[in-house]
Order: structure tokens, then C-alpha cells, then sequence
């Protein structure tokens, strides 16, 4: 009887504390933050002491803490808890999660609102064009502050009033990158200049192509690998006014890529895959991947190797799979991918610690030259005198067999040009489109029946939309 | 003197089930009579828009009945076919198989041994996560990947199956199968076990084999838990949701094939609750019928048939 009568009650207990195990999440942690210690600085105003970060990977914060925390300002720094809250980019998760939230930032608590969120370029328009991104001057951030970093991020993240909103720490020009050993045997040379040569526009991109397959060799591995050339280079964005217009450029990619796929140019991979990565290695047969910057430490270094790359960076070096072996070029079209931009979103308590985060991580030269300089970050900053520093005391890149791509991204970064190619949809679509395209260049469907595939997932993501 | 009043402690009952009432009638039926409200109305929410004041939201008020007549045509209407078809490529393996083992482990002349290892090992499964057996199964079967590379070394096929709908179907299936299989063994194994040897007894006597016995005996004995197995997997298929989602993204691919009902909610809630909302209700009303069917075929059957024949015989007597 007793042993019932306790059993009932470890029961009871467990239940109600599973019931209430989430409000005792939030208290506790609102808890911590306030036995915290407190902000000094007796001439900033009352800050909050949560900074919570809307991202969808871990790029930012792993910059974030190798750059931003040893540099911080303390005063405004010192007691704040940061607080990553991660969503995947797939499918749109992120925006929904994002948005989701955005509609309780008026009514939340100081510690669960909105602090910073982060943009991507497919849908920075949504993000930009809105009221919930507060504009930098606001921060305090002056044109001076900004005045190194490239005109078409300032332009990308400038909204329908001229304000810039939001920031960022890397420009992305894009490069071809090639394996120097199969440059070597199919072209008779692996000098960047000789092969840019070869591979200038996108016809002789498509000769050289062939004569990889003479060799047996992929000139690129995946279906979606040339996407960013054509899409960075559309007259129109995706959408105007509520309809969507597949541009030429689009259309070319298509078409291009049929061809690749019937010709075996390419490996027949998808973005990010298993398959695509492994395509990196030595043992692959892929001449090459379209990268920015970001892909070298992002994906391709860590793919590469055979050994994986230890913290303290001792077996970066040739030998290791195919570390010193890949070489970079402008490839046959100026295009960009990526980028991510760092908004401060309204309603937020700790203007002076986001103003701190932006200027130290998007305008500091000294910081943002380590930045290009490590090792394991090696983006492109978003700052034109750190860059022409680096470039004078003799940048060279090992992973790339000591060559200074960073002049070639200085060339191709100036070209840049994003104005009127974004809308706000940019994501579902581009993402849909592979997706379906897939099945054209499998084979399985025909394009019209793959486009009628795409406007139908299009329907049900984006109701809006005609076409 | 006056009769004390008796104390009724039937209130205490009545106060302790208020929170139950409480929670349900605000996190289940008060969404419930809303989704239902939605489910009539024509909502366009615009993604590529936000605001603080609000997204942009194309309201047209009712509409009638044009959700739903969209939820059974066109692309959702293929999703019930999707659905189906998954569901059965699952559950047609699943109950044969587990009918075989129950009807081994159950077996007084087999007398398999180390069963207890055996009942816990096809059981195990079923403990895992199915995201946790999707993510393994989309890396087994994609290209480069374990399963892939031994299908193309034994039969030089270069083809990724996740690709194709029937193969991808095929997997989806085979995961659904691999989890659920164990639970319905134990499930038949314990209607099994519940039948009473004296019958298998007396029909050995009688002559009957093996054969005859099982399907003449356990079969008929056993047809209330296999109908409730049959439900259950039913209503488990009807909201398959993440297993297709992990292995072939939010769009169902390739072209759609994977796109389940729920994975329709899911796309569309956002954009346009009215449909959502209209597909939700769908399922509702499908599950609550098929509940029906197994609270009528569980409820005790001979009580109902006594009650009845008591009713008729007072009947004569009058």
C-alpha cells in the first residue's frame, strides 16, 4: 500500500516537472543573466544583458569569437550572455523561424528579443526593404566607418530610402579553382594566367571541358556548380511585381547544363553532397569548383586532405591529400556567391554592444587583415585597405600552392555590380529550380515537365507568385 | 434528531480533472474550432515581406468550400496517393512478417530458443529516431554512399535510387517497415498468447496441422488486435511526415513523388493557412472515423450481443 502510495507520487512529480520543464528553461536562464555581472560603463545607457543572434551556421560565431571576443570592447561587452539561436537555410527554415519570431518582437521580454540577425544575399531584399532592421547611422556607425568596405555591399544592404542597414565582413567574388596536376597533364600547364587563358569565356570553357573527358576527367562535379555565373549575371531578378521571369541567363545555365550532363562534362552531383565533396579529393576526377573566398576553409580544405587538418595547423601542408595542389583563377564569368550580412533588428536593448560587433568585425583593417590572413577563415573582408595591405607585404596563399589569389579577387570584387538582380524570393526559387532541374539533366523528366514540377512547388512555398 | 447529511466526495473527482479541461480546451479544442474556422477562408500570405505590422496578408474572407475541393484535386490530391502508397508498400511486409514471428515464438512445438534475445533485438528498431534512421539511410543510399557503392559493384547500376520515385518510395517504406515491424510482432505475439491452449490441444488431437491451426483458430481468435494494428498503422501512415522529409527535402523529390500529406501542411502553413488548415481538417475527420472503427470493434462485443438478447427475451416475456 505504502510502496503504491510512492510510486504515485514519483509519478505525479515526474509529470509536473516534465510540464514545467519549459518555463523553468527560460527562468533560470533570465536567472543567470541577472546574478550576471553588472554592466559598467557609467556613460552608456542601461544595456540588456542577453545578446540573442538569429543565424543559420556557425560561420558567424566561430568570427565572432576568434575576432570579436579578444577584441571587444569591454565596457559594453563584459556581463552580456550571447545566446546562438541556429536554424538550418534549407527549405526556408530559417526565414520561418526568423519571422516567426520577428512578430513577437514587440511583445517579448528584453531578454528574448531579437538582438542581431543575419541576412544571406538570396533573401537580404526581404530583410533590407523592411521596418524591422534598424539603419546603421542609427547605431552610430558613420559613411567614414564604412568607407573601405565594397560599394555593392554597402548597395545590397541599402534600403528604398537610401539608409544602409546592414553590414557585412567578407566580399564574395567568385574564382574558378583547378587541380594543378590535371592542369598539368591535360593542359601542359598549371600557371593560373596560362590557364585563364584557356578558359576565358564560356566556349572555351566548354573545349577544355571536352578534353578533360578525352582524359577522363569532370570539368566540374555537379550539376548546380555553374549556377552562381549565370545567376549573378540575370538582366532582371527573379521576381518583379508578383511574377517570376525565368531570364536568359537562367535559361542558359539550363541549357549549358543539359549539355554537360549528355556529354559527361560532369560528375552528375548535387550541391553540398556527400558525392560533390568527396569529388575534392585526390583520388576524383573533377578538374575544378566554382568558389568564393569562403570555399576554401568553408569546404574545400578540409575536403581535400586525407588527413584531417589539426587545430594547431601542423599537417597544412603539401603532401596532405591535395593541400598546395589547387590553384585559383577568374574562370570564364565575373560572377559572386554568398555573403552574409549583419543586421541589428528594432527593439533591441544593446545598440552600443552591436555597434561595437559591427564596426570591430566589418570596418577594423587590423582585424579584418587577420581575418583574411588565417588560415582557417581566409575570407575575402569586406575592406579595401586591408586587403591592399596584405597584398604589399606579399600575401601568399599555401592552400593554393603560394599563389596571392587575393589580386584576383581584388579585380574581380571591383566589377561587382548586385543592382537589380536580388528579389526577396531569391532562395525558394533558386532552390526549387535545382531541385527540379535535377530530374531535366537526369534525364527522368523533360524540361517542360520539370518546369511545371518547379511552378508547382513555387505555388505552394510562394502563394503570390504568377508566372 | 436530524440525519447528518452524507459527505460526497464525488466534487474532489470533478475539481481534480479541471486542469485536464483547462489544457485541453486551450491547446487542443479551442485550435481545433479555429483551424476549422481557417479552413474556410481564402489567406495569401505573402513570404517575401515582413514587417512589424505584420506580413503581408491577403485576406478574401470565405470562400466556401474551394479549399477543400483543392485539398482532393491537382497536386494534394496526389499527395493522398503518395501517402497511400508508401503506407502499404510499409504495411503489407510489415504485418506478414511479424504474423510468420509471432506465429514462430508462440509456437508450443517449436519452442524457439533464446527468445527473450530475439523478442528484444526485432523490438530495438523501434527505440530509435526516425530522423535518426533517415539521415543514416539518405547517406547509405546517395550516391557514394555504403549501400550504393555495393548496388553498383554487384550490378554495375550507376543510378542513385533516392532518385528515382519508385526506389525512394521503396526506402521510405523500408524504414517504416524496419521500425514498426518489432512493435506489431509483440503486439500479435501478445493477442496470440492470450488464445487458449486447450483449443490447439483438443484440435491436435482432432488431426489438425500446424496450418490448419493457425488459420483456423489463431486467425479467427486474433482479429480484434490485428484490426487495431491495422488502424493504428493507418492513422501512424496518414500523418507520415518526417522520414519522406529528411530523405527528399520539403519538395518531396524527385518531382513531388515523396510529397505526403503532412509534408503539404507543413509547405503551406505559412503561405496559406486557409489550405493548410483545410488539409488539416481532412485528416482529422479520416483519423476520428478510423478511431470509430476501432472503438466499435474492440468495445466489448459479447456484452453488447448479451444486452441485446436480455432486451429481446424481456421483449417475449411481455
Amino acid at each position: 500500500m505504502k510502496l503504491k502510495r510512492i510510486l504515485a507520487g514519483t509519478a505525479a512529480a515526474v509529470i509536473a516537472v516534465t510540464a514545467f520543464s519549459g518555463c523553468g528553461k527560460g527562468s533560470s536562464s533570465s536567472g543567470d543573466s541577472s546574478t550576471g555581472r553588472d554592466p559598467s560603463g557609467a556613460e552608456t545607457p542601461e544595456q540588456g544583458k542577453v545578446l540573442n543572434i538569429y543565424c543559420w551556421n556557425t560561420e558567424f560565431q566561430e568570427r565572432f569569437e576568434k575576432f570579436y571576443v579578444p577584441n571587444a570592447d569591454k565596457s559594453v561587452y563584459d556581463g552580456v550572455k550571447i545566446n546562438w539561436i541556429q536554424t538550418t537555410n534549407e527549405g526556408n527554415l530559417y526565414q520561418t523561424k526568423l519571422d516567426e519570431a520577428l512578430k513577437n518582437q514587440q511583445t517579448a521580454v528584453a531578454d528574448d528579443k531579437i538582438d542581431i540577425f543575419l541576412v544571406e544575399m538570396d533573401y537580404a531584399a526581404k530583410y533590407v526593404n523592411s521596418d524591422v532592421a534598424v539603419p546603421l547611422a542609427d547605431l552610430g556607425i558613420t559613411s567614414d566607418d564604412l568607407k573601405n568596405q565594397y560599394e555593392y555591399t554597402k548597395q545590397t544592404f541599402t534600403n528604398p530610402d537610401g539608409k544602409q542597414v546592414a553590414t557585412t565582413w567578407q566580399a564574395t567574388p567568385g574564382l574558378y579553382m583547378y587541380r594543378a596536376d590535371i592542369a598539368e597533364e591535360v593542359l601542359g600547364t598549371s600557371d593560373p594566367d596560362k590557364v585563364q587563358e584557356q578558359i576565358s569565356d564560356l566556349d572555351k570553357f566548354t573545349e577544355v571541358a571536352a578534353k578533360m573527358k578525352e582524359k577522363g576527367y569532370y570539368m566540374v562535379s555537379g550539376y548546380d556548380d555553374m549556377y552562381r555565373l549565370f545567376s549573378n549575371n540575370v538582366s532582371a531578378p527573379w521576381v518583379t511585381g508578383n511574377k517570376i521571369t525565368i531570364d536568359d541567363q537562367i535559361a542558359r545555365w539550363i541549357e549549358l547544363t543539359k549539355e554537360y550532363s549528355d556529354k559527361g562534362y560532369n560528375h552528375a552531383t548535387s550541391l553540398w553532397d556527400d558525392q560533390w565533396s568527396a569529388d575534392m579529393k585526390k583520388d576524383a576526377n573533377v578538374f575544378g569548383y566554382f568558389f568564393s573566398t569562403w570555399g576554401i576553409a568553408f569546404s574545400l580544405r578540409d575536403a581535400t586532405v586525407d588527413q584531417k587538418i589539426k587545430d594547431d595547423g601542423s599537417n597544412a601542408k603539401e603532401g596532405n591529400g591535395l593541400y598546395g595542389q589547387w590553384r585559383a583563377c577568374p574562370g570564364p564569368v565575373s560572377y559572386s556567391w554568398g555573403g552574409t550580412g549583419i543586421v541589428a533588428c528594432q527593439g533591441t536593448d544593446n545598440e552600443a554592444l552591436i555597434k561595437d560587433i559591427m564596426l570591430k568585425l566589418t570596418c577594423d583593417t587590423e582585424i579584418m587583415k587577420s581575418m583574411t590572413a588565417d588560415e582557417t577563415v581566409q575570407d575575402y573582408t569586406n575592406n579595401k585597405e586591408a586587403i591592399k595591405l596584405l597584398i604589399d607585404e606579399g600575401y601568399t596563399n599555401p592552400f593554393l600552392g603560394g599563389q596571392n589569389h587575393l589580386a584576383l579577387l581584388t579585380e574581380a570584387a571591383e566589377k561587382l555590380d548586385m543592382s537589380n538582380k536580388l528579389s526577396a524570393y531569391d532562395q525558394g526559387l533558386n532552390e526549387k529550380l535545382q531541385s527540379n532541374m535535377k530530374l531535366y539533366f537526369n534525364g527522368q523528366k523533360t524540361y517542360e515537365e520539370a518546369l511545371k514540377l518547379f511552378y508547382s512547388d513555387i505555388k505552394s512555398l510562394y502563394p503570390n507568385l504568377t508566372h | 434528531m436530524k440525519k447528518r447529511k452524507s459527505i460526497s466526495y464525488a466534487k474532489w473527482g470533478y475539481i481534480f480533472l479541471i486542469p485536464f479541461f483547462l489544457v485541453y480546451a486551450v491547446f487542443s479544442f479551442y485550435p481545433l474550432i479555429s483551424t476549422f474556422a481557417t479552413s474556410f477562408m481564402d489567406i495569401t500570405i505573402d513570404q517575401g515581406f515582413i514587417s512589424f505590422s505584420g506580413a503581408e496578408e491577403i485576406n478574401n474572407g470565405f470562400c466556401g468550400l474551394r479549399n477543400y475541393t483543392e485539398v482532393f484535386t491537382g497536386e494534394i490530391g496526389r499527395s493522398f496517393y503518395n501517402t497511400a502508397v508508401m503506407w502499404l508498400m510499409g504495411f503489407v511486409p510489415q504485418i506478414i512478417i511479424s504474423l510468420l514471428l509471432a506465429a514462430w515464438f508462440t509456437d508450443l512445438r517449436l519452442r524457439i530458443k533464446a527468445q527473450g534475445f530475439f523478442k528484444a533485438l526485432i523490438y530495438l528498431p523501434n527505440i530509435l529516431m526516425a530522423s535518426a534512421v533517415s539521415y543514416l539511410f539518405y547517406g547509405l543510399f546517395s550516391q557514394g554512399g555504403g549501400i550504393w557503392t555495393i548496388i553498383k559493384d554487384l550490378t554495375g547500376y550507376e543510378g542513385v535510387l533516392l532518385d528515382s520515385a519508385w526506389g525512394a518510395r521503396g526506402i521510405v517504406a523500408l524504414i517504416n517497415f524496419l521500425l514498426w515491424y518489432g512493435n506489431t510482432t509483440i503486439l500479435l505475439m501478445a493477442a496470440i498468447m492470450g488464445v487458449d491452449t486447450s483449443l490447439y490441444e483438443s484440435a491436435q488431437i482432432d488431426g489438425a496441422n500446424s496450418r490448419h491451426m493457425f488459420w483456423k483458430i489463431t486467425m479467427p481468435l486474433i482479429r480484434p488486435i490485428l484490426l487495431y494494428v491495422l488502424i493504428t498503422s493507418l492513422i501512424g501512415g496518414i500523418q507520415m511526415y518526417d522520414v519522406p522529409t529528411l530523405l527528399a527535402n520539403s519538395n518531396g523529390y524527385p518531382g513531388q513523388s515523396l510529397l505526403t500529406l503532412v509534408m503539404q501542411i507543413q509547405n503551406r502553413k505559412d503561405a496559406s493557412p486557409g489550405l493548410a488548415a483545410a488539409i488539416c481538417i481532412v485528416i482529422f475527420i479520416v483519423t476520428a472515423i478510423l478511431g470509430g472503427i476501432i472503438f466499435l470493434a474492440t468495445s466489448d462485443r459479447s456484452d453488447r450481443r448479451f444486452k441485446k438478447k436480455s432486451k429481446n427475451a424481456a421483449r417475449e416475456a411481455v
